[in-house]
C-alpha cells in the first residue's frame, strides 16, 4: 500500500488556480522527487500535505496519508499528526530555527509534543548524533546562531525525524547550501531514508540532485503533473516537452567565441584583505581576520575568467576589492596599469570602466524608476554627460542588445520577470562600454531555463562586444562552461588556476577536487530522437 | 553574560558623569539669578551678596559642580533655595508618590497591551483585529488629561467610587494609598497601552512571518502554541525597548496627570521650583530623573540579553 497517495488535488489561493489535478504516489522507503521551476506548484503540493497552506486556500481531491484521508481531519488531528507521522525539513536553515532556544531544546520539542513516554532531551541527543551532531562536540545547549548553515540544516532534520516520521518531506533542503555541504546532506537524507524505510518526498529544482537521489520523478508546470517516472528513464528518455527542455537547460552549453587574449587588463598583484575583529582585552590592539590572502591573478583584455569557491571563500571580499569599493591593506589592484583605489579613495577614472551584475534581480533596482532611468544610471560616472539624443540612441542600442524592446525604457521593474530584469542589469552594465563586467552570482537566482537564455545572451553579447569578464559563482557547471580561464578560490587563496576546461577534467588541487565530485551531476545522455 | 553586563554598567557610569555635567552646564548658563528672584528686584546689593554667600553662589563654577555632584554621591543633594529645606527630603516625599505611580500606571498599561496585541496579531485582519486597532487608534490620539477628566467626571464625581484628587498618603493604608492613585493611574496608562498594543502586534506580526513560525507548526504545534512558545519571546525586543521608553515618560511625564488630581508628586515639584528659579531642586530633579531613565535603559539592555542569546554573544 502506498504510504501518501495524492488524488487530483486542486487549489485555489483566493480564486487563483495553483494546482490542477496533480496526482502521485509516495511507497514507504521510497524516495520521490517533485522538480519545477519555481512557480509550478511543487512546495504547494507538499504544504498540501502538511495542511499548512496560506490563508484563504481552497483545496479539493484526496491526500491519503498512511491510511488516512487527512481532508476529513481536523485540526488537532492534523497537529497529532504533523511532526510524528510526516516531518518536514525547509530550504533556509538560517531561519529555519528560533533564534532564542537552544538546538536541545528545539528538538526535544517535538519528542515532548508526539511521545510523553521518552525522555526529551535524551531523546533528542540521540536523534542529534544520529543526523552527525553529537552532544559531546555540538551540546544541546547551543544556540542556532553559533552553527553553520550545514548544523543548523541538520538540527532541522533531526527535529523532523524526531519521532520517527513515516514521511519526510524536504523542500529544496540543499539550495541554500555550499556543495560539499549539500552533498552531506544528500547523503544523510538518502542513509535515513533506507535505514528507516521512510517515505522521502524531495522537492528540488535542480535536476542533478534529483539524479542522485531519487527513485522515481514527478515533473510539474503551472501547477499540474506533466510526466511522471523511474529516475534513470525519465532522464534518459524524457517524454513530455517541458522534462525535455527541462533537461536540455540543465546541461545547457554555449559556446563562446574565440579572442586574442594578449593584452593586459586588471591585473591583481600580491592583494591582501583584512577585517579586524572586535577588540577583546582593552589594552590589546584587536586582532583582524585576513578575508584575502596574498592574491595575485591578471584578466587579459577579451578574457573570461571564472572565480569559484564556497561561502565565507572571500570571493565578495575580493569582488569588492576589485571594484574599488574597499582598499586593500597590502598589494596593488589595476585596471590598464591604473590603480582602482588611489589616495583612500576610489579612482573614479578607472571605476567607469568597470560595471558589475548581481545575483538578485528583484533587489537590485530601485522599484520607483524606470527601466531608461535605470539603465542610464552609470553616465554619472562619465565626465561629459551624452545628449538627449545620443542617451536615447544608447538606450534602444543597450535593450536592443540584452533582447528587450526600446519600448521597454518606458516600463517600471516590476512589470518584469526575473529573467527579463537580469537582462536589464546586463544593458545597465553594458550602457557605457566598460572594459571589465564582473558577474557576481549572476544567474545563481534564476531557474534552468531562464539561466540557460541569459548565459547564451552573454556568449552572445561577448560576440558582439568583446567582452571581458570575471564570473563569479558557487555553480561548477555554470562556470564550466561560460569561462576560459577559472580560478578556485579557499579560505582567502587562490589555490588553482587554469584553463577552465583543463581544471575541471583534471583538477589538480585536493580542494578542487573535493568541489568537483561533490556537484552532483546528471547522467551523461543518449539522445534517442 | 558577565561581560555584557559589565560593558552596559560602564556606559551607564559614563551617561551619568556626561549627563549631570550637561544638566550643570544649562541651568547655570540660563538666565536669572535665585539670590535676585528671592529678594525681590529692589533688594540691596549687599544683601544680595549675603545672600548669595550662604547659597555658596559666590564660589567658582566648577567648584560648585563638583560639590553638588560629590553631594549627589553621598545622598546631600543641597538646601531648596526657596523653602531652606533638604532637597533630598522633599525629593524623597515627592518620589513616594510619582514612583509608586509610574509602576501602577506602566503594570496596567501591560496588562492591558499585552492581551490586546496578542489577540489583534491572532486575528490579523478579522473584525477583533479592527476593533483592538481602532481602539488604540483612539488611545494613541486622545490626550491622557481628557482621560482623566472623563474619569473624574465618571467616578469621582457621579459614582463617587474615588475622590477626584488629592493622596491619601501611604501612612493611611496600602490601600487607601493605592485608590488615591488608581484614576491617575488608569489616565496614564489607556494612552501608553494604546501605543504598547500596536508595537506588540506588529512585533508579531512580523514574527508569524519567520520560517521558524513555520517549522513549529510542521512540529505539530497548534497555532496558538507557536504564537506563545516561539513567537511571543521574538518579538519582545521592540516591546521592551516601548516599555523603557514609557516608563521614564511616567515617571517626569505625570505632570499634567498631577495637576489635574493635585498630587504632589515629581513633576509638580519641579514645575514650581522653575517658576521659583529654585535651581538647586530643579537640578538635583532633573538629575534624578536622569538616573531613573538611564537605569530602566540597563535594565532593558539587561533584558534584552535574557530574552536574546545572540546579543549575549556579541559582545
Amino acid at each position: 500500500m502506498n504510504l501518501l497517495s495524492i488524488q487530483n488535488l486542486s487549489l485555489r489561493i483566493n480564486d487563483t488556480l495553483i494546482l490542477h489535478d496533480v496526482s502521485l504516489d509516495i511507497a514507504p522507503g521510497e524516495v520521490v522527487a517533485i522538480t519545477g521551476e519555481s512557480g509550478s506548484g511543487k512546495s504547494m503540493t507538499a504544504l498540501a500535505v502538511m495542511q499548512l497552506l496560506p490563508e484563504g486556500s481552497d483545496t479539493t481531491g484526496q491526500i491519503t496519508l498512511d491510511g488516512q484521508d487527512i481532508n476529513n481531519l481536523t485540526e488537532a488531528q492534523m497537529c497529532a499528526l504533523r511532526g510524528d507521522t510526516v516531518g518536514m525539513v525547509f530550504q533556509e536553515p538560517m531561519t529555519a530555527l528560533n533564534p532564542v532556544q537552544t538546538i536541545g531544546a528545539q528538538v526535544a520539542e517535538t519528542v515532548r509534543l508526539h511521545r510523553p513516554d521518552l525522555d526529551p532531551m535524551g531523546r533528542a541527543a540521540e536523534v542529534l548524533t544520529r543526523v552527525g551532531l553529537p552532544p559531546d562536540q555540538v551540546p544541546l545547549t547551543r544556540y542556532p546562531h553559533a552553527l553553520s548553515g550545514g548544523q543548523r540544516q541538520r538540527v532541522v532534520i533531526a527535529i523532523a525525524i524526531a519521532c520517527g516520521p513515516k514521511l519526510l518531506i524536504a523542500d529544496e533542503p540543499t539550495t541554500a547550501l555550499d556543495v560539499t555541504t549539500q552533498a552531506q546532506i544528500l547523503d544523510l537524507l538518502r542513509q535515513l531514508a533506507a535505514e528507516d524505510g521512510m517515505g522521502l518526498m524531495m522537492i528540488t529544482h535542480d535536476l542533478a540532485v534529483v539524479a542522485e537521489m531519487a527513485h522515481r520523478i514527478v515533473v510539474m508546470q503551472h501547477g499540474a503533473v506533466v510526466e511522471t517516472g523511474d529516475t534513470a528513464t525519465l532522464l534518459a528518455n524524457p517524454q513530455h516537452p517541458y522534462s525535455k527542455a527541462l533537461l536540455a537547460a540543465s546541461t545547457h552549453h554555449v559556446t563562446l567565441p574565440d579572442t586574442d587574449t594578449s593584452a593586459p587588463l586588471l591585473r591583481v598583484e600580491n592583494v591582501i584583505r583584512d577585517y579586524p575583529l572586535p577588540r577583546t582585552k582593552l589594552f590589546q590592539s584587536p586582532g583582524h581576520m585576513r578575508a584575502v590572502n596574498d592574491v595575485s591573478f591578471d584578466i587579459p583584455r577579451g578574457g573570461r575568467i571564472g572565480l569559484v569557491g564556497e561561502s565565507g571563500c572571500g570571493k565578495s571580499t575580493l569582488t569588492r576589492a576589485i571594484l574599488g569599493l574597499e582598499p586593500v591593506q597590502s598589494g596593488r589592484i589595476t585596471l590598464g596599469g591604473d590603480p582602482v583605489f588611489s589616495a583612500g579613495k576610489p579612482n573614479l577614472a578607472v571605476r567607469r570602466r568597470m560595471q558589475v551584475v548581481f545575483q538578485d534581480p528583484y533587489g537590485s533596482f530601485n522599484p520607483r524608476h524606470k527601466v531608461a532611468r535605470l539603465i542610464t544610471e552609470p553616465f554619472h560616472l562619465l565626465e561629459t554627460q551624452p545628449t538627449a539624443t545620443e542617451r536615447k540612441m544608447r538606450i534602444t542600442e543597450a535593450l536592443t542588445a540584452v533582447g528587450l524592446s526600446p519600448e521597454d525604457a518606458e516600463k517600471y521593474p516590476h512589470q518584469f520577470s526575473g529573467g527579463q530584469r537580469q537582462r536589464i542589469a546586463i544593458a545597465r552594465a553594458l550602457i557605457i562600454r566598460p572594459d571589465l563586467i564582473v558577474f557576481d552570482e549572476a544567474v545563481s537566482a534564476l531557474d534552468v531555463s531562464v539561466r540557460a537564455q541569459i548565459l547564451d545572451l552573454i556568449a552572445d553579447l561577448c560576440t558582439q562586444y568583446d567582452l571581458t569578464y570575471l564570473f563569479i559563482s558557487h555553480d561548477l557547471s555554470v562556470v564550466r562552461t561560460i569561462t576560459d580561464r577559472v580560478l578556485v578560490m579557499k579560505a582567502g587563496q587562490i589555490v588553482e588556476q587554469g584553463d577552465t576546461e583543463a581544471v575541471f577534467t583534471a583538477p589538480q588541487h585536493p580542494y578542487t577536487r573535493t568541489l568537483i565530485d561533490a556537484a552532483p551531476t546528471l547522467p551523461e545522455r543518449t539522445e534517442h530522437v | 553574560m558577565l561581560r555584557y553586563t559589565l560593558k552596559r554598567l560602564l556606559s551607564l557610569l559614563v551617561s551619568l558623569a556626561i549627563a549631570s555635567l550637561v544638566i550643570f552646564v544649562v541651568i547655570e548658563v540660563a538666565p536669572g539669578d535665585p539670590a535676585s528672584f528671592m529678594l525681590g528686584i529692589n533688594a540691596q546689593e549687599d544683601t544680595l551678596a549675603a545672600l548669595r554667600a550662604e547659597l555658596g553662589l559666590d564660589q567658582p563654577k566648577w567648584q560648585r559642580y563638583v560639590s553638588w555632584v560629590g553631594g549627589m554621591v553621598q545622598g546631600d543633594f543641597g538646601m531648596s533655595y526657596q523653602y531652606r529645606t533638604p532637597v533630598a527630603e522633599m525629593i524623597g516625599d515627592r518620589l513616594w508618590v510619582s514612583l509608586p505611580l509610574a509602576l501602577y500606571a506602566l503594570t496596567l498599561s501591560t496588562l492591558i497591551a499585552f492581551p490586546a496585541g496578542i489577540y489583534a496579531a491572532a486575528r490579523r485582519g478579522k473584525p477583533g483585529d479592527m476593533g483592538v486597532m481602532g481602539a488604540t487608534q483612539l488611545g494613541v490620539a486622545i490626550p491622557n488629561f481628557w482621560f482623566a477628566m472623563m474619569l473624574v467626571l465618571i467616578f469621582a464625581i457621579n459614582l463617587r467610587w474615588f475622590s477626584a484628587g488629592g493622596f491619601a498618603g501611604w501612612d493611611k493604608g496600602f490601600f487607601a494609598a493605592l485608590k488615591s492613585l488608581t484614576l491617575p493611574a488608569i489616565a496614564l496608562a489607556l494612552p501608553q497601552a494604546a501605543i504598547l498594543a500596536r508595537v506588540m502586534r506588529s512585533a508579531l506580526l512580523d514574527v508569524l512571518g519567520e520560517d521558524f513560525m513555520r517549522t513549529a507548526r510542521a512540529k505539530g504545534l497548534t497555532r496558538g502554541q507557536a504564537l506563545r512558545r516561539h513567537g511571543l519571546r521574538n518579538a519582545m525586543i521592540p516591546v521592551l525597548t516601548i516599555l523603557g521608553l514609557q516608563f521614564s515618560f511616567l515617571l517626569a511625564g505625570g505632570i499634567i496627570i498631577e495637576q489635574v488630581f493635585y498630587l504632589p508628586g515629581l513633576g509638580r515639584l519641579i514645575f514650581q521650583s522653575i517658576s521659583a528659579r529654585d535651581l538647586i531642586v530643579v537640578e538635583s530633579v532633573t538629575m534624578l530623573l536622569v538616573f531613573a531613565v538611564i537605569l530602566v535603559n540597563f535594565a532593558v539592555d539587561l533584558a534584552y540579553a535574557a530574552v536574546d542569546p545572540r546579543l549575549r554573544a556579541r559582545t
